[in-house]
C-alpha cells in the first residue's frame, strides 16, 4: 500500500496521518509491556522512575527484586506449583483432545455439532462461571484445595484449544495417506503413528502450548479452588497487587514477558513448519 | 471401502443396489450400512473420553451450580411438621394453635441437631431480622408449653404478624425462585406482593446495565483501534506486516496479570503517565487525573487486554479482500473515501462481526481486570458473583446471577456461531 508518486496533497497527508494513528495503536499495544521492565530494575521500592533511572545513573538501579524473586520461598513455590498444574493439565488435554479432533473431523462422527459445543463450552462460558460451578461440585468430591483438582479443571480449559488446533490441522488431512499405509500392510496404530502423527504434529504441539499458557496464565479457578498449598505464580501476583505492592511482582513480570517471547517464537515456527509440511505457501 | 468389493453379478449394468452383493454374498447396501456403522462407533470412541472427562469436570459442575440457583432444601428440611400443618392454611388470618406447636416441635429438634443456624441465614435473606427471630424462639423451645401461640408470640411479637408466615408458606418448598427475584432487584413486599426494592437497595439490574455498557464501551474501542492497525497489517507486504503482527500477538501472548500490573504502574496517581503530564506541566501536582479504581481504568485495561481478539477476526477477513475491488471502484469514479466505505467496509462485516461478538462476550464475564484496577465504578456483574461466592456466601443468589450470565454469554455464542461458525475460530 505505498503511496504512489500522483498522490495529491490531501491524499499524502491521509496517508502519514493514517500511518502515525496506526503507530499510537502499536505503542498502546506495547508500551505498558515495555515499561514495566526497567521498572523492575528500580533501587527504589517505587513504582515510578526515579530522577537517578531517567539519568541513567547506574545507582538508581538494582537487582534487589530479582534477588527477593528469587529467594522468596513463596514465589518458588508459586514457580513449582504453576509448572506441575501446567505440565500435567497439559499432558490431560493434549491426549484426549487430540484423540477427540481425530474422532470429529471424521465425517461419521455422530452429533458432530452437539459434541463439539459441549467439548468447547469450557473456553465459551465466563471463567467466573466455570469457577463457581467447579467450587461447588469439588468441595463436595474432596477436589477442592488439591493439586489433582486444579489440575483437572485446568486440563478441562485446556481442551478446546487442543481440539481446535488439532482440528485445523486436519482439515487439509488427506485422508488417502492413511488408506494406502493400510493398503501397504499398516496396522491402524502404525499408520498412525508414521504417517498421521507426523502431519498433525505441529497442530498437537501449538495446541498444547495454547493449553500450557491456559493453566499457567490463570487465575479465577485457582482463587476459588486451590488452597494455600496450590498457589501459583498468578495467584502470587494477585495477592501481590492487591495486598503488599512491591516491585518484586514487575521482575517476576520482566521474566514472564520473556517467557511469553520464548512461546510466541515457538507457536510461530511451528505455524510456519506446519504451512510447509501441507504445501502451503507460506503468507 | 476395501472389504466391499463387488461381486462379479454386480458388474451387470444393472443400477439398482439391491441387486448388488459383496464378495461374501451379503447385499451391498447392508454390508455398507454395517461398515458405516462401525466407523461411527470408532469415531465416537476416539471422541468418548474426553466427552466423559468434560461431563464430569465442567458440564456437571455447571449444571449443579443453574440447579442450585432454584434449589431451596433447607426450611423444608428443618421445618417439615410446620410446612406440614402450613399446607392448608388460608393465608390470610394467623395460623392456628396447630401449627404454632408444630414449629416449637421442629425448632427444637433443629436446636439439638444445630440446623437452626441454616434455617435463620435462610430466613434472613427473605425477611431482614429473621435471624435473631429464628434463632431466639429455637434457644428455648424445649421450655416453651401450651398454648403455643401465646407463648411464641410473647417469645418474639413478630411472630404474631403475617410476614414471617407468607415467607414460610411461599419458600417452604423444595424449589424457590427466591434469588431470581432478588437478582432483578425485586422483593416480595408485607402483603406478598412482588414489587421493587426501594431505590436505595436496587443494585443487581444497574450492575447487569452497567455491565452491558462496559462491555460496548469496550468492543467500540477495540473496534476502533483493531480496524486501523488489521487494515494496515492487511495491506502491507508479508515480511513487514509479519513483522508489526509481534505487536498484536506479544500482548496476546503475556500473562493477563502481567499486563494489568503494568497498567497499575502506568494509570495510578503517583504513575508514569500522571507523573510524565505533571513533569510536563500540563496538569498541576493536584491535579492528577484518576484514571484507575474506576470505570476509565476498567475501559483501557480491557481494551488492551482484548485489542488482540478484534485485531485477528478482523485481519484473516481483511487478507481474503483482493485489492482489484478498491481499484475497480476507483476506475468507475469513486474517491479514495467512497471506494472504501461503499465497496472496502461492507466487505469487512463479517470480521467486524465474528471480532465484536467476540470481544463483547469475553469482556461482559471478565472479572479479573475490573475487580484489580475497577474500583467501584469499574465493576461487573462477575465481581458480585465472586462476592456472593466467597464473602456474603449467599451461594444461591450467586448462582442465579450467573445464571442469568451464563444465558446470555450462550445466546450471543450462538449468535457467534451462526455468523462465524466455532470451526473458523483462528488462534495465534
Amino acid at each position: 500500500m505505498a503511496l504512489p508518486t500522483y498522490a495529491g496533497p490531501l491524499e499524502r497527508t491521509w496517508y502519514y496521518a493514517f500511518r502515525i494513528f496506526c503507530g499510537l495503536i502499536f505503542f498502546f499495544l506495547m508500551a505498558p509491556i515495555l515499561v514495566i521492565i526497567p521498572l523492575s530494575f528500580n533501587v527504589q521500592p517505587y513504582f515510578t522512575y526515579t530522577r537517578e533511572m531517567l539519568t541513567l545513573d547506574p545507582a538508581g538501579y538494582s537487582l534487589r527484586w530479582y534477588n527477593a524473586f528469587w529467594n522468596s520461598a513463596a514465589w518458588m513455590t508459586a514457580i513449582r506449583n504453576s509448572l506441575i498444574i501446567g505440565v500435567f493439565a497439559t499432558l490431560i488435554a493434549t491426549v484426549l483432545g487430540t484423540l477427540a479432533a481425530l474422532g470429529l473431523s471424521r465425517r461419521e462422527m455422530p452429533f458432530r455439532g452437539l459434541i463439539m459445543g459441549l467439548l468447547i463450552s469450557p473456553m465459551i462460558v465466563p471463567l467466573i462461571i466455570s469457577a463457581a460451578g467447579m467450587f461447588f461440585f469439588y468441595s463436595r468430591v474432596g477436589l477442592a484445595g488439591t493439586l489433582p483438582g486444579v489440575i483437572m479443571a485446568h486440563a478441562a480449559l485446556g481442551t478446546p484449544f487442543v481440539i481446535i488446533t488439532v482440528t485445523a490441522t486436519l482439515v487439509g488431512f488427506d485422508h488417502s495417506l492413511t488408506r494406502a499405509a493400510a493398503s501397504l500392510g499398516a496396522s491402524p496404530a502404525t499408520a498412525f503413528r508414521k504417517i498421521t502423527m507426523p502431519l498433525i504434529l505441529p497442530g498437537v504441539i501449538s495446541g498444547a502450548l495454547f493449553a500450557f499458557i491456559t493453566s499457567f496464565d490463570e487465575i479465577v479457578i485457582v482463587l476459588f479452588l486451590a488452597g494455600v498449598e496450590q498457589r501459583t505464580i498468578p495467584r502470587e501476583m494477585w495477592s501481590g497487587i492487591r495486598e503488599q505492592i512491591s516491585p518484586t511482582i514487575l521482575a517476576v513480570a520482566t521474566v514472564l514477558v520473556l517467557f511469553s517471547i520464548a512461546l510466541l517464537t515457538t507457536i510461530e515456527l511451528l505455524r510456519r513448519r506446519s504451512e510447509r509440511m501441507r504445501g502451503m505457501t507460506p503468507h | 471401502m476395501a472389504q466391499a468389493a463387488l461381486a462379479p453379478a454386480a458388474s451387470s449394468p444393472d443400477p439398482m443396489a439391491r441387486d448388488m452383493v459383496t464378495a461374501d454374498g451379503v447385499p451391498l447396501k447392508t454390508s455398507l450400512k454395517r461398515a458405516e456403522r462401525r466407523r461411527k462407533i470408532t469415531a465416537f470412541l476416539l471422541v468418548a473420553p474426553l466427552l466423559a472427562f468434560i461431563l464430569i469436570t465442567f458440564i456437571i459442575p455447571i449444571g449443579q451450580m443453574m440447579w442450585r440457583s432454584v434449589d431451596n432444601p433447607v426450611i423444608v428440611a428443618v421445618l417439615p411438621q410446620t410446612m406440614e400443618t402450613l399446607s392448608d392454611w388460608n393465608g390470610e388470618d394467623l395460623p392456628g394453635e396447630e401449627t404454632y406447636a408444630a414449629l416449637v416441635a421442629d425448632l427444637a429438634t433443629a436446636q439439638e441437631n444445630r440446623s437452626v443456624g441454616q434455617l435463620a441465614i435462610r430466613l434472613n435473606y427473605e425477611l431482614s431480622g429473621a435471624r435473631s427471630l429464628v434463632a431466639g424462639l429455637a434457644r428455648g423451645a424445649d421450655e416453651l408449653e401450651a398454648p403455643f401461640r401465646e407463648a411464641v408470640i410473647d417469645d418474639n411479637r413478630r411472630w404474631g404478624e403475617m410476614q414471617i408466615w407468607t415467607i414460610l408458606k411461599r419458600e417452604g418448598r423444595p424449589y424457590t425462585t427466591a434469588h431470581y427475584v432478588s437478582a432483578i432487584d425485586m422483593q416480595y413486599n408485607a402483603e406478598g406482593e412482588l414489587v421493587r426494592q426501594p431505590s436505595t437497595q436496587r443494585v443487581y439490574v444497574q450492575l447487569f446495565l452497567r455491565t452491558l455498557a462496559l462491555s460496548v464501551a469496550i468492543t467500540c474501542t477495540t473496534l476502533l483501534l483493531g480496524y486501523p492497525i488489521a487494515f494496515l497489517l492487511a495491506s502491507l507486504p508479508m515480511r513487514t506486516s509479519n513483522l508489526l503482527m509481534i505487536f498484536v500477538l506479544l500482548p496476546f501472548w503475556t500473562s493477563l496479570l502481567v499486563r494489568t500490573t503494568a497498567w497499575i504502574v502506568l494509570l495510578q496517581q503517583q504513575g508514569v503517565i500522571n507523573e510524565l503530564l505533571v513533569w510536563s506541566g500540563i496538569i498541576s501536582n493536584s491535579g492528577r487525573l484518576p484514571m484507575i479504581h474506576n470505570a476509565v481504568g476498567t475501559i483501557i485495561a480491557m481494551t488492551h487486554v482484548l485489542l488482540p481478539f478484534m485485531v485477528l477476526p478482523l485481519y484473516s477477513v481483511m487478507k481474503g479482500i483482493s485489492p482489484s475491488y478498491m481499484r475497480a471502484a476507483r476506475s468507475l469514479g469513486a474517491n479514495n473515501w467512497t471506494a472504501f466505505w461503499k465497496v472496502y467496509v461492507p466487505l469487512t462485516v463479517p470480521g467486524i462481526g465474528a471480532g465484536a461478538i467476540l470481544v463483547f462476550i469475553i469482556s461482559i464475564g471478565y472479572y479479573i481486570t475490573p475487580a484489580l484496577v475497577g474500583g467501584q465504578s469499574g465493576q461487573m456483574i462477575s465481581n458480585l458473583i465472586a462476592f456472593h461466592m466467597q464473602n456474603s456466601l449467599n451461594w444461591g443468589l450467586a448462582a442465579a446471577l450467573g445464571t442469568i450470565l451464563l444465558t446470555g454469554v450462550l445466546i450471543l455464542y450462538w449468535v457467534y456461531n451462526r455468523i462465524v461458525g466455532i470451526d473458523n475460530v483462528k488462534l495465534g
